[in-house]
Parts: structure tokens; C-alpha cells; sequence
């Protein structure tokens, strides 16, 4: 791993603003989590596989769903394979310790080495959850009940959390996070991140396609816009049908790949219609 | 300049113009800059204040504006500012460089005279605040001393001259904006979280420990595992909203409600339903008027124990309550007196309460308290909608009708 401030410097499969660089840089410094937001699709879950893997360190996801509770991140008492196991006596059960599994919070403040944690899509669980995760977020350290076992961490990890800004989180677990605010990428930005991924795509039919994208993107009504995940497979599906620039300009074939809705496909047909200065068909 | 005081000042105007920002923030920035995270330049200043003062993307504008301000004096509001504050930073003259002063003062920031200073400001606004003169005529930095809210609409006039009086006032107006406008869909949110009765229902998949040890003792040591379903609310709500007209000014208060119960998720049902002024023989599925549901349809859509909550000022010519035909609305031509139309659907659910955000020195109006006879009102604030959630998930609400009649028949007996 580097030394220094300037620790991350983007990967080369992820490209990165030079603030979002900044940011990663200033939560690995200061030892705060990073808080991501932004549009679905501009790569928020990503930033923490490439902060992990540019500074070479292992990556732990915790994915947060609706029922997730604070505490099963850092361990759950197995009580039912324990009192299995003790019925016949033929299994040692009173190490308890045998019975406490580690969850990924709880995983990333006792590793050995420096890790990377991911909080996935932290809004997705229950209002008071951000706020159950303050003092463990704080103190880098939790104990274990059942054992009376206290960990902490050799090392704060590196911990980024993403949110689609389906709930409001709570103010005294945004104070304490380094915030940032990945922005739709521009053309430009956008031509560099869709050259990763497909290097061998002639310029013209580059440019193309990311005309017709920006376009769609503006068409009004629409109630979900294509991102860039979706762009990228929609060229991918273009490229795999062998369709050139002029095919593209006209029509926007593979439709689906983009636009989900049947709302949205309505807005889309009415907009091109207009586009043409004539009916739709 | 004293070292700091420049800082300084870009904190107060950021919550000047209505950012959150905390003392607790503000230490992680100086500690930041004491350790050289800015990299010495205006730019690296940039972008370490922003990712640590910001908390919520709706605040980047405010803070490149409060930035741009503070560091060059720009005008306070220009169309693409932000562009302009970063094409400022990029500018090559000096390329990534920092004024000397301000390079001074940065790269010399003694972090304990910035927090002693910090505190002592803080201690200073703080007593200030209490005695309700420094916030009255000093613009700008106005907003420091309470929960971040920038209340921009305090002027009170005559600056000192009026003093304790002025301080009283201030004080007052200052409660009432925590009260009334600090709601956010957050904070309501988990006021509504109070609203539930949680039953166990579902499959059985959590352990339950004390069944367990019984049973197990029972059977003399054999292991019986017990399992149960979990705990979940059961609780339908239905919101009624009164839309156009007097409501109109409370329309952002209303949003604000209907996505803070739209969001939670604990309702086992939520719906919601529109209405002007007073509920007659229809209600409607969408606030354009457009989709009318029958009252009796809506009675058999929802089973008595949906908490009916009624968001309304209650506020008309008391002849739409009481009269046939009274409707405002053209079209309406009710037969039944709304108020009569109220206590049916009173009577129908047996918990139902009315949400006004209306001032309640105004529930004196008669349209009010006549609609305050058929339902318990509450506040349209924090505590209100606390107060009614914790009312509503009653199992047996205090004077229903239900308990009511038993009471009567008590009495004859």
C-alpha cells in the first residue's frame, strides 16, 4: 500500500473524478466512513471494489436489505446449533465461542490487516439502523455479550457507504461521514468510462451513441433515465449485432436495454416523433 | 486577521445560509487542514470543506455560493456559480496556488487557539443567544445558535431599543420554528413509527427462548425446540387529505407528511384518499378530483380498525357542516350535512384522529370546533403527529364510541 495522503488514485477499470479521488483520500486519513451518494448506475458500490483494490487490501460487503439489523453485522449467536449439539453430548459445546459468527462488521474490526468495509445501500434498512451503527463507527470496537469478549480494531478500516436517498438518514450519523456526491459523468468523462469497457469501439460510433444517450436522458416525462450501466450494456448489445453509426442515428435499436418502463417507452416514441417533425410512425 | 478569524467566518456564513453545519464538523475540517489534507492549495480547501461540511447534495449549492462569497466577494447569486468558483480555483494565475495570507494562515493553523476561539465563540453566541439581541440586528450571521435553521424570515425591527420585550418575542418565535418548520420527513417519520400494534403473525421462524427451556425441562432434558412467528404491525393506515384553498399555504407541510408515511414501511397498509374541506357522500382517489370513491365503498375498503387520520385546517363557513346542500363545491350536492357525513365515518372507525396545521390559537373558529366534537385533533407538528401515533395504536381507544355505549348500558343495568 502507498504511503501518504494521496493514497487512492482510481483504477483503471473505474474512473474517478479528481474530488471523489480527494474524498476517499480525506476518509482514509481522517479514519471517518466515506458517504456516497448519487444517481443509480454512477458506480457508488464500485468506488469500494476499485478504493480496494488500488490499495491492494481486502474488500468485506455488507449488503443491507430491509430486515438488516445493526447488531447481525458485527455477530450472531447460533443458539439453536448449540443446544443441538449439547444434546447427546458427544460434541464439546462449552466454548460458546464456537457459536458466535462474525458479520461483516464485525469481520472488518477484528481483521488482522487493514480492510476495506462496504455498507450497501444503507437506506434500505430500517430508520433507526444508521443510528444503532454510531458507536461502533465511532469507537471502532464492539463486545461480544455472550462471551464478555471486547475487540478492537488493530487499524479503522476503510469504510464506504453507499445510499440511494430512498430514506432521509439521521443527522448525527451524517456529521459524522465524509460525504460525496458522485454527479452523472459529462460526455467526456462518459466517453472515457465506456472506453474501458469497450476499448475496440470506433470513435464515431462512440460519439454516436452517447449523443443518442444524453438525448434520451433528456427527454421530458421521463420517469426513470438510462445510467451508465445501462449504456454500456446497450452498446455491448450494439456491438454484438454489428449495427454502425448511421443505424444508430435514426432508430434507437435494443430500446429495452435503456428504458424500462412502458411509460417511459410512450415518452421516448412521442419525443423522437417530435424530434422528426412528424407522427410517430 | 487574527489566524482562525478568516475560518471562522466561512463557518458562520455557511450556517448563515441555512447549512447544518456543527462544531463537531467543524473540528474534523481544522483537523483536517492541521494535518495538510488540503494539499496547501485553495483548490484541496475546496474539496476537503465540501465532503465534510456537506451532509446532503441539496446543500452543494448553498456551500459553493457561501464559498464563492466568502473567498472572493462574487455576488450572491449567479446562474452556474459553481462552474465559476471551480474555472476560479483552476485559473492559472496563480495555477493551484493560494494567496499568501490565506496560505499563512493555513499551513500555520495552531488547532488548540482555533478551538479555544471556537469555544469561546460558541460560549459568547451562547450567551448572546439566551438574551435575544445579538440575532436581531447583525444580517448575516443571525442564523448561529439553534439547530442550524436559518430563519430567514425574523426581522424584528427597532434593533435593541425594545429591550426584555424584544427578547420574549424573539424567544417565542424561535420555539415555534423549531416546532413548525424544522419538520423534515425524517423526524416525522419517526413520530409515525409510534403508530403500530405489533402482532405475531407468519411463519414460525424466531426462537423462542423461554418456550424453549420450558419445554425442554419438560421433557426432562430431551431438546424441544419452540419457534414462534415474529412480531409484526398489523396496523392499516388511511390518510385523508383536504386539498385546495385555505389549505394551499400548508401544502408543503402536507407533502412532507404524506412521504414520511408513504416511506415507513412498518404500515402493514397505508392509502390515501382526497377531500375539500369536509368529507361529503364521495372521496377521491387522486388530489385533481378526478377519481371519486363513494363513502360507502371506501367503508367497505377499510375495515374498522384502520386508523382513519384526517389532514385538514377545518376551516369554512360552518354551513358546509351543518347544512344540506352546503358543499363548496359546485358539483357536490350533498344530501346528508357534512357533519353528519363526519360522524359516520367516526363511527365507523374506531380510531380516527384530525391533523390541523393550523396555528391552535385559530381552532376557536366554529367550523373548527364543530369538526373537533366528531374527532380528537392534533397539531400538524413533531410532537402532534407523536402524540396522535401514540393515541391511534391504542387497542381500545380512549372515549370510542364502543366503550362509550358499554358504559351507558352500564348505567341502566
Amino acid at each position: 500500500m502507498r504511503d501518504g495522503f494521496d493514497r487512492f488514485a482510481g483504477t483503471r477499470s473505474y474512473i474517478t473524478s479528481p474530488e471523489l479521488r480527494h474524498a476517499v483520500n480525506v476518509a482514509v486519513a481522517l479514519g471517518r466512513p466515506l458517504l456516497v451518494k448519487g444517481e443509480p448506475g454512477t458506480g457508488k458500490t464500485l468506488l469500494a471494489h476499485a478504493v480496494a483494490e488500488d490499495l491492494g487490501l481486502e474488500l468485506i460487503t455488507w449488503n443491507v436489505k430491509s430486515t438488516s439489523k445493526a447488531a447481525d453485522g458485527l455477530y450472531v449467536y447460533d443458539t439453536v446449533r448449540r443446544l443441538q449439539d449439547s444434546r447427546f453430548g458427544d460434541k464439546d459445546v462449552s466454548d460458546i465461542r464456537q457459536y458466535i459468527r462474525l458479520g461483516p462488521l464485525g469481520r472488518a474490526l477484528v481483521a488482522e490487516r487493514l480492510v476495506v468495509l462496504l455498507i450497501d445501500e444503507i437506506d434500505k434498512a430500517d430508520l433507526e439502523f444508521p443510528n444503532d451503527l454510531l458507536h461502533e463507527l465511532d469507537a471502532m470496537e464492539f463486545e461480544v455479550l455472550e462471551t464478555s469478549e471486547r475487540h478492537r480494531a488493530r487499524q479503522r478500516p476503510v469504510v464506504v457507504i453507499t445510499s440511494n436517498a430512498e430514506k432521509e438518514l439521521p443527522d448525527p450519523f451524517l456529521r459524522r461521514c465524509v460525504f460525496h456526491f458522485i454527479r452523472f459523468p459529462d460526455e467526456a468523462q462518459m466517453a472515457e468510462i465506456v472506453g474501458v469497457h469497450h476499448p475496440e469501439l470506433p470513435k464515431k460510433m462512440l460519439k454516436q451513441c452517447l449523443e443518442r444517450f444524453y438525448w434520451l436522458r433528456e427527454v421530458p416525462g421521463l420517469r426513470k433515465r438510462p445510467s451508465t450501466s445501462e449504456l454500456i450494456d446497450w452498446i455491448g448489445a450494439l456491438v454484438a449485432a454489428g449495427l454502425s453509426p448511421g443505424e444508430v442515428a435514426g432508430e434507437l435499436p435494443f430500446l429495452g436495454t435503456l428504458v424500462k418502463k412502458p411509460e417511459d417507452v410512450e415518452a421516448v416514441a412521442q419525443a423522437s416523433g417530435r424530434a422528426r417533425g412528424g407522427g410517430y410512425r | 486577521m487574527k489566524p482562525g478569524g478568516l475560518l471562522l467566518g466561512f463557518f458562520y456564513r455557511l450556517r448563515a445560509r441555512g447549512l447544518k453545519v456543527t462544531p463537531h464538523q467543524w473540528l474534523a475540517l481544522v483537523e483536517g487542514l492541521a494535518r495538510g489534507l488540503h494539499g496547501s492549495s485553495l483548490m484541496g480547501f475546496y474539496s476537503l470543506a465540501r465532503c465534510l461540511l456537506v451532509k446532503d447534495e441539496g446543500e452543494l449549492d448553498d456551500f459553493d455560493q457561501a464559498f464563492a462569497e466568502h473567498f472572493q466577494g462574487a455576488p450572491e447569486a449567479l446562474p452556474g456559480l459553481e462552474a465559476e468558483v471551480l474555472a476560479w480555483l483552476e485559473s492559472p494565475i496563480p495555477p493551484y496556488q493560494i494567496d499568501p495570507e490565506l496560505r499563512r494562515v493555513l499551513d500555520q493553523v495552531d488547532v488548540e487557539a482555533l478551538r479555544a476561539e471556537l469555544e469561546r465563540r460558541l460560549r459568547e453566541q451562547q450567551e448572546r443567544h439566551d438574551g435575544g439581541d445579538y440575532w436581531v440586528g447583525t444580517g448575516g450571521t443571525s442564523a448561529f445558535g439553534h439547530s442550524g435553521y436559518h430563519p430567514g424570515g425574523i426581522r424584528i425591527g427597532g434593533q435593541g431599543r425594545f429591550g426584555s420585550a424584544v427578547q420574549v418575542a424573539g424567544q417565542r418565535r424561535f420555539r415555534e420554528h423549531r416546532r413548525d418548520l424544522l419538520l423534515d420527513t425524517r423526524q416525522l417519520a419517526v413520530a409515525l413509527k409510534k403508530l403500530r400494534a405489533l402482532t405475531r403473525v407468519g411463519p414460525a421462524e424466531e426462537l423462542d427462548v423461554d418456550g424453549t427451556i420450558d419445554r425442554t425441562a419438560r421433557e426432562a432434558g430431551e431438546l424441544a425446540l419452540l419457534f414462534r412467528p415474529p412480531r409484526q404491525n398489523q396496523l392499516g393506515l388511511l390518510l385523508a387529505m383536504d386539498v385546495g384553498g385555505s389549505m394551499e399555504p400548508y401544502r408543503r407541510l402536507v407533502d412532507v407528511l404524506f412521504s414520511a408515511a408513504h416511506g415507513a414501511r412498518h404500515f402493514k397498509r397505508f392509502a390515501h384518499v382526497y377531500f375539500h374541506n369536509c368529507v361529503y357522500a364521495q372521496v377521491y382517489a387522486d388530489a385533481a378530483f378526478s377519481e371519486p370513491i363513494p363513502l360507502a365503498e371506501l367503508l367497505r375498503r377499510f375495515p374498522a380498525d384502520t386508523r382513519l387520520v384526517l389532514v385538514g385546517d377545518a376551516h369554512m363557513y360552518p354551513g358546509e357542516l351543518l347544512d344540506r346542500h352546503g358543499a363548496i363545491q359546485w358539483d357536490e350536492r350533498n344530501e346528508e350535512p357534512g357533519l353528519v357525513t363526519l360522524r359516520r365515518l367516526a363511527a365507523h372507525f374506531h380510531h380516527a384522529a384530525w391533523l390541523n396545521p393550523m396555528r391552535g390559537h385559530l381552532w376557536e373558529a366554529p367550523s373548527v370546533t364543530l369538526v373537533r366534537s366528531v374527532f380528537p385533533m392534533y397539531p400538524l407538528s413533531v410532537a402532534g403527529v407523536a402524540e396522535l401515533a401514540e393515541e391511534l395504536a391504542r387497542k381500545a381507544p380512549r372515549g370510542s364510541p364502543v366503550r362509550g355505549r358499554a358504559g351507558s348500558a352500564g348505567t341502566r343495568r
